[in-house]
């Protein structure tokens, strides 16, 4: 459960405050599939930055699993990433110089897991993500779609709460991108809560709950529009 | 995160960017290499002074006439001139315990000619002593008889050179030369043996004492050579000679003693700061090797920027990130420094080539400092870039493509 209470984010540009967040509060369930839409510069990736714990609010509280997530320091913050969140960004960020089945390890070594167990969780991943054949080929001998099967895979392996990801199509052909979605979508009905920023309303109304900013604001929320019904 | 995990990490991040690698190797082999060769030179060089000092003879103490020492005390009435060092001297001190051989020198240059050949060369009338006390060989013949030192026997020993420049090919043993105006008959020939401390003892010819005496018409001696009869026995054996002496010349002082030790460890002393000194210019580009690893340290940070990122948002702290730049920082350290170490090794190898008679010798404690100087300066100028790293925010590191 993800709850933002009253979020504030202050950018300094020259002499100017730029409110990228302006007194955000959001409410999220277990489960959720959620779009984020929105012109750039509306806030919606600093929303998904705060909500990443890749970024502090200059004010409120991010309360994630009963967890006061604001009060607590960078090392604890980098253990909540490790276990509770993953990461979908639209460059992939795969690292060019390991293969396939390296980067998906990544984040099982960053948390000390045994050669032997992560190799188990690595081939079930590729396996899942229809990878296997792939495993081998660094970043730069496979497909974008491929490319972000890989992430996808890396983002899911340490099994997290919530997936968060950055306009995961918009380097992809409509073909892979939809492709990559229905991946997305089918994790988010095992139980992960998926965030997806997006441009593209075609993807954005897919989504059950779909979220519109413009200036830091939420604009508009399908689920408060739902409950005020 | 595993040990082994950082260290692969590390490794394959390092050969991820050849060139850069390649470089930072490159600088600190060289560093390594320089300390290791420049002081194995340098003990080499002191390694070389002591054999010198040592081929001189051993438990070597050297008697000189005058004093070069002053001890205070009221100035004397009447000027007073140092005693000569007779052969009397010599017999006298031959009597002490504490010496075990006492050797005699008188020098002096003069004509010797064989036939029609003469070459002007330095005579040195000594003892059969001489032989043992400077560790002579001879490659003909036999070196001067014992004797009674005051006799004067009409014989001579030539050194190696002379030999060959009076009598080529020929055997000059028994054969008759003129030195002056006297003639003395060849019984040896010494064996060829180096310079020692600039004295040639190839280009000499060795005399009776007694016999110098009267060619150069003198009663004093240039010098007398002393062994103790065991390294603990030369401060007694300094005693022995002072006292003896001082009661044969009426309470006086006037010789000087030098000892074999006291020249050597001043020697060492002076070699091993020139040792020190030299391994400290090479440390110096040990130095900047290190800030080469941090300038490179830096850049790979930058370069990597969004890897860092990423790491981050994977779930990699700080400290974890710290750890991967550092061990990166060292595992570049460790390997230049093997590098380093394998061309400071075949450097000296064939140093000792070129060089046969010149001892060039790794100590191991050049080893040591150097790899761990080079380990140093991974880890401290690694710091600052691992922290930059550390540090970086993970928003801006993964905007960028």
């Amino acid at each position: 459960m993800i709850r933002l209470d009253s979020i504030e984010r202050v950018f300094h540009v020259g002499n100017e405050n730029v409110h990228a967040l302006n007194n955000v509060s959001l409410k999220i369930n277990q489960g959720e599939y959620i779009s984020i839409m929105g012109p750039s510069g509306s806030g919606k990736s600093s929303l998904l930055n705060i909500i990443g714990l890749l970024d502090r609010p200059n004010k409120g509280f991010y309360i994630l699993d009963d967890v006061n997530t604001t009060d607590l320091g960078d090392e604890q913050q980098a253990l909540v990433r490790r276990h509770k969140i993953g990461f979908v960004f639209q460059f992939f960020h795969l690292v060019p110089r390991l293969t396939a089945s390296e980067n998906i390890e990544l984040p099982l070594i960053l948390a000390g897991m045994k050669p032997e167990e992560r190799k188990e969780r690595v081939k079930s991943a590729l396996e899942n993500f229809r990878l296997t054949d792939r495993a081998k080929h660094r970043p730069d001998q496979l497909s974008g779609g491929q490319r972000q099967r890989v992430a996808i895979a890396r983002a899911t392996i340490m099994e997290p709460r919530v997936v968060l990801a950055d306009e995961p199509t918009g380097n992809l052909d409509r073909a892979s991108g939809k492709e990559v979605i229905e991946i997305l979508e089918k994790l988010n009905k095992k139980g992960i809560i998926l965030i997806l920023v997006t441009h593209d309303p075609d993807i954005g109304n897919r989504a059950v709950r779909k979220i519109s900013m413009v200036d830091g604001k939420i604009l508009n929320d399908t689920l408060a529009l739902e409950s005020s019904k | 995160m595993r040990a082994e995990d950082i260290l692969n990490f590390s490794i394959r991040a390092s050969t991820g960017y050849k060139f850069r690698t390649f470089l930072i190797l490159i600088a600190i082999a060289i560093g390594v290499a320089s300390v290791v060769v420049l002081t194995s030179l340098g003990e080499g060089a002191r390694q070389y002074v002591t054999s010198q000092f040592s081929s001189l003879g051993t438990n070597l103490l050297i008697v000189l006439p005058g004093r070069s020492e002053t001890t205070g005390g009221p100035p004397p009435l009447l000027g007073e001139t140092p005693r000569d060092l007779t052969i009397d001297d010599v017999v006298a001190l031959n009597r002490s315990s504490v010496i075990r051989l006492i050797s005699p020198i008188t020098v002096g240059s003069a004509p010797v000619s064989w036939k029609q050949l003469e070459r002007e060369v330095i005579i040195v009338g000594s003892t059969s002593e001489l032989y043992e006390v400077r560790h002579l060989s001879m490659s003909l013949g036999r070196f001067l008889p014992s004797g009674d030192h005051r006799r004067g026997e009409a014989l001579c020993v030539l050194g190696n050179k002379v030999k060959k420049e009076l009598f080529a090919n020929q055997s000059p043993l028994g054969e008759w030369v003129r030195i002056g105006d006297r003639r003395f008959r060849v019984t040896g020939v010494l064996a060829k043996k180096g310079q020692s401390l600039g004295f040639d003892m190839s280009d000499v010819v060795i005399i009776p004492v007694a016999s110098a005496q009267s060619l150069f018409n003198t009663a004093s001696l240039f010098r007398v050579l002393v062994q103790a009869s065991s390294r603990e026995a030369i401060p007694r054996a300094r005693e022995a000679i002072l006292k003896t002496i001082r009661e044969r010349h009426d309470g006086e002082d006037d010789i000087t003693i030098i000892t074999q030790d006291a020249i050597l460890s001043t020697f060492d002393r002076i070699l091993n700061t020139l040792t020190l000194t030299v391994a400290g210019i090479a440390a110096i580009s040990l130095a900047v090797a290190g800030i080469l690893i941090m300038n490179v340290m830096l850049i790979a940070v930058s370069q990597r920027t969004t890897e860092i990122g990423l790491i981050k948002a994977l779930g990699a702290t700080r400290r974890q990130i710290m750890r991967l730049f550092l061990a990166e920082a060292i595992i570049l350290s460790i390997t230049g420094a093997f590098l380093g170490l394998i061309i400071a090794f075949t450097g000296v190898l064939l140093l000792a080539k070129i060089f046969p008679d010149f001892p060039v010798l790794i100590p191991s404690w050049a080893v040591a400092i150097a790899v761990g100087v080079s380990l140093l300066t991974g880890l401290v100028f690694g710091v600052f870039p691992a922290r930059r790293a550390a540090k970086l925010d993970p928003v801006q590191a993964l905007s960028r493509r």
